[in-house]
């Protein structure tokens, strides 16, 4: 299947290995991956923040750029991201029909109907929940918020996981609460964030593993930014890292 | 108090003001029933009314179980009330003789009784007009069996007995078969509260101990 | 008002609630009342214990019923439906409230609210009335009407008690004194309630609750005249309905000669049978049992039973103006069961004063700005839109399925948006929002923009940067390392690596 890459605005320029490690998962699987060069960011910072206006042009490019990408032969839209991909799917086209462009909503229903994030890419349309990956070490994970309750990923992520060879694979106790990123939010509410990112935190370093992993380099970004400051030795690995690893 | 002027000002302005925010085409969407409208049970079949023991208890309610016979039922609540110490009752005006025989004094409402002298009265003897075994709960409905709202609120032990026939599945076949326009009370076990610490206590204001006679 | 979205022309917004009149907006801008919270140890203990306990039980009896998917669906287009009628259904339940014996009252904002059931019970000659925990009339303000005007309100939800001896505010919609632990409850009840005997009284629950019992007896039967919300109003029946726990409701209801109810316009619903949803969604939701212990309903007077004087009235209040929102009047749906409050990290921790209006956590932070209007400044209900990490753990749980996630995200554009119809100039913020979406529409710009913030790597050591960030972005930094860009942004990685292919 040939495949575009949506490596997402924060995982082109912060975290690159995430979309390096997406790409060779799927070639891995035999899968031709694209990256349309022109792509940027799907808005999602400024829908949340209030600027929807501004959005609206991002939602426009997106559409333009990926659309173009279907056109080119690409069967799927794959972001290693569920807030991205929850975004493309749940924001875009409520954004263009609020800014009275029906045209751009009917477009970016079609382009949110082929966007996946990386598990439900692998485990729906792939069909595949062993990706040949090993990891020996003790891994927990975080299942994001909007993976879990904007696109409903469920226990894919985890399906993947536990096929890892030589994963320690540990429950995070209330795993289902936000790390408190929320984009914007763990800026204008940084004390807040804070207190939530202290609680997940507590409920990482419980578990005794060494390597904490999501779906979002956002939300890792948010904890591994906590863990580093306090030196606590945990590592935050995004979920296509461990299954492109072959260690 | 209001003029009149000011109330119809009031009204208007604020049916207005209603009006004025939907604009012209308020579109009204269908409301899908999908959800049980009818339990996979009978009413009184033996399994609602295992269900509804269920749910009473769990409550902490007390519950007899007796035949469908005035006298059984008087038995019954006789038995119910000397194990609670209670020696006095009023009673909804409908209720047999036969339910009351055992109770040493008893008499039935007759709408004088003041708050003040129910709350010096041991105990309450009603019927009841339909009980939904899903949620464990009993509604009353004014009626001569059920008695006015006050004499089942303000004495501390209330002995209701449900007809096993009465006993349905779930909360909507119990409100198609009650009268909207009559007062109603649901109850669902004694009075309790969960406001500290959201934990349940049972017994605050209403009667804090409920018994349920299951007769039939 | 042209700049709230999805408004298109033909609606007309009502006024806002004056945020001056009772208790719609706190003292200061969420961040700074919650950063307060934050530091409460008590306050969090007691939040944590409480809302772990809630979630818990109300997930198991949520869990049990096999239609609960479908009686959310059937609450949420009930309450849409009645959304789209609500003139006529008003009207409706007038009608049939006044051919049973009752009589009703409209208001439009607050202080006529507050005047119309103050000439009421000055009517009756009462100095006295006894109260069932309503929102309704905490958001107005009553008791404080009242007691300007020489009437004692007495609170007699247990919650409410608590909260009114300690001179306290709410800070829950079902549980008002969720922020007080049994120990703190008794203090209060050791040190204000009349005539306790301190020496038997315990911090058990139990024994707190037989407390409030004995105090609160003597006003129930003495009490001429009671005040109450509603739950529910049904129009084709005229039926006021009153969900609750201990009783007091029933003693409120019931005994006095005179019962006067304060209900939001929005409360009305249709039809009898709307209630068989709502009286299975609502106790799973808010207390987390299969049913609460009471539920009353009544219709007008009955002869020989009750009140023999009953009043409704109803108010606006700043609903008109949620309503001509087609999104936002949705956060009108609520059914006041608090499972969003229980079930947000945000909430959790800073528990319901943080967000200043008697409408705390996720429903408030959409109910509260819409009520009283979003100024585009600092005041605080401008902040509340923002108290979300948009978890959506709110609208998995909301019985009536209220998108709040959707509505805040909403809220915020009618915020900057409101600032950028008042002011010439842009929030630094606006400005570097529109500056990034600039880039960001431009691949070739976005792609520069990456390479500047690999360069930009250099400063940032040990996860700090070497030159202080200025607010707000210092708070990221406060507690979190700054990760450093990477020597290689990915798409220069592709097309250094395969260029050629693509």
């Amino acid at each position: 299947m040939r495949i575009a890459l949506f490596v997402t605005c924060l995982g082109d320029v912060l975290f690159p290995d995430v979309g390096k490690a997406t790409v060779a998962v799927l070639e891995g699987l035999g899968h031709e991956v694209v990256f349309p060069a022109e792509q940027t960011c799907c808005g999602q910072m400024h829908t949340n923040t209030g600027y929807q206006h501004d959005a609206v042009g991002l939602v426009r490019h997106h559409v333009e750029v990926f659309e173009q990408a279907l056109a080119d032969g690409c069967e799927a839209v794959v972001a290693p991201s569920g807030s991205c991909a929850g975004s493309v799917r749940h924001q875009h086209a409520m954004l263009a029909r609020r800014a009275g462009n029906e045209a751009l909503a009917t477009r970016a229903e079609v382009v949110a109907a082929r966007t996946y994030e990386l598990s439900e890419l692998l485990v729906d349309v792939l069909g595949v929940t062993d990706v040949g990956a090993s990891y020996p070490h003790r891994v927990t994970y975080h299942p994001t918020c909007h993976s879990l309750r904007m696109l409903r990923v469920g226990d894919r992520p985890l399906q993947l996981l536990r096929h890892v060879r030589g994963i320690d694979l540990v429950e995070l106790p209330a795993a289902d609460s936000c790390c408190g990123f929320g984009g914007t939010f763990s800026v204008k509410n940084a004390d807040t964030s804070t207190a939530m990112l202290a609680d997940k935190m507590t409920a990482v370093l419980g578990t005794g593993a060494e390597v904490v992993t999501a779906g979002d380099a956002s939300c890792l970004m948010h904890i591994g930014g906590g863990l580093s400051r306090l030196r606590t030795g945990v590592r935050p690995v995004h979920l296509a890292e461990i299954l492109a690893s072959r260690s | 108090m209001t003029t009149d002027n000011a109330h119809q000002a009031a009204r208007d302005v604020v049916l207005a003001r209603l009006r004025g925010a939907l604009g012209d085409d308020p579109t009204v969407p269908t409301v899908p029933r999908t959800y049980r409208r009818e339990g996979a049970y009978a009413a009184g079949s033996p399994e609602l009314v295992d269900l509804l023991v269920d749910r009473l208890e769990d409550y902490r309610a007390t519950v007899a179980r007796t035949g469908a016979d005035d006298r059984e039922i008087g038995v019954a609540v006789a038995e119910a009330l000397a194990a609670q110490g209670v020696r006095d009752a009023i009673a909804a005006p409908g209720v047999p003789a036969d339910w009351l025989h055992g109770i040493p004094e008893h008499r039935l409402d007759d709408g004088s009784a003041t708050p003040r002298q129910l709350d010096r009265t041991g105990a309450v003897v009603t019927g009841s007009a339909v009980a939904v075994a899903e949620t464990g709960t009993i509604v009353l409905d004014g009626g001569p069996l059920c008695g006015r709202r006050a004499i089942t609120l303000v004495p501390d032990t209330h002995v209701v007995v449900v007809r096993v026939a009465d006993v349905v599945q779930t909360v909507p076949e119990a409100l198609g078969r009650l009268d909207p326009t009559r007062p109603l009370t649901f109850v669902s076990g004694p009075s309790a509260t969960s406001d500290i610490e959201l934990s349940r206590v049972e017994g605050v204001h209403g009667p804090r101990t409920l018994v349920v006679v299951l007769a039939g | 008002m042209s700049t709230f979205l999805g408004m298109p022309r033909g609606r007309v917004p009502g006024p806002p609630a004056d945020p001056a009149v009772g208790q719609l907006t706190g003292d200061r801008p969420f961040p700074a009342a919650a950063r307060s919270a934050l530091g409460n140890s008590r306050l969090r203990a007691n939040l944590a214990h409480a809302t772990s306990t809630i979630r818990a039980k109300r997930a198991a009896v949520v869990e049990e019923v096999p239609d609960w998917e479908a009686l959310r669906e059937a609450g949420s287009a009930i309450k849409a439906a009645t959304m789209a009628r609500l003139p006529e259904l008003l009207e409706q339940l007038e009608a049939n409230v006044v051919a049973r014996g009752g009589q009703v009252h409209w208001a439009r904002d607050a202080a006529e609210a507050n005047a119309v059931v103050t000439d009421l019970v000055r009517t009756t000659g009462a100095d006295e009335v006894v109260k069932v925990k309503s929102m309704a009339t905490a958001e107005i303000g009553l008791n404080e009407a009242l007691e300007a005007a020489g009437i004692t309100a007495l609170e007699t939800d247990l919650a409410e008690l608590i909260v009114q001896l300690a001179g306290d505010k709410p800070s829950h919609i079902l549980v008002p004194a969720i922020h007080r632990g049994r120990a703190e409850i008794r203090e209060i009840f050791a040190q204000r309630m009349p005539g306790v005997d301190t020496g038997a009284l315990t911090d058990e629950p139990a024994v707190l609750a037989a407390a409030a019992r004995a105090h609160l007896r003597e006003a129930f039967l003495r009490a001429r005249v009671a005040v109450s919300g509603a739950n529910f109003a049904v129009a084709d029946t005229g039926t006021l309905t009153v969900v609750e726990s201990e009783g007091n409701g029933r003693m409120c209801l019931t005994l006095p000669q005179t019962l006067i109810t304060v209900m939001g316009v929005e409360k009305v619903v249709p039809t009898w049978s709307d209630l068989e949803v709502f009286l299975q969604l609502l106790p799973r939701s808010s207390t987390g049992e299969r049913m609460n212990p009471y539920t009353s309903t009544w219709t007008g007077v009955t002869p020989g039973d009750g009140p023999s004087e009953f009043h409704l009235v109803l108010l606006d209040n700043g609903r008109s103006r949620a309503l001509a929102d087609e999104a936002g009047r949705s956060a009108l749906h609520c059914i006041r069961c608090s499972a969003c409050l229980n079930v947000c990290p945000v909430y959790e921790r800073t528990g319901g004063h943080a967000y200043g209006s008697v409408y705390p956590g996720p429903i408030g932070a959409v109910l509260t700005p819409q009520l009283t209007g979003l100024t585009g400044g600092d005041d605080p209900n401008d902040s509340l839109p923002y108290a979300s990490s948009l978890c959506g753990a709110c609208y998995d749980v909301c019985p009536v399925k209220i998108n709040i996630p959707e509505l805040l995200v909403q809220l915020r554009a009618e915020h900057t948006e409101a600032h950028a119809e008042k002011h010439r100039l842009p929030t630094p913020e606006a400005a570097a929002m529109r500056a990034a979406a600039w880039v960001m529409r431009d691949a070739d710009r976005f792609a520069a923009a990456g390479r500047a913030a690999t360069v930009a790597r250099r400063g940032i050591r040990k996860g700090k940067p070497v030159l202080p960030l200025p607010p707000p972005l210092n708070g990221w930094t406060a507690s979190r390392d700054v990760p450093a860009p990477p020597a290689e942004t990915f798409r220069d990685w592709w097309s250094r690596t395969r260029g050629a292919r693509s």
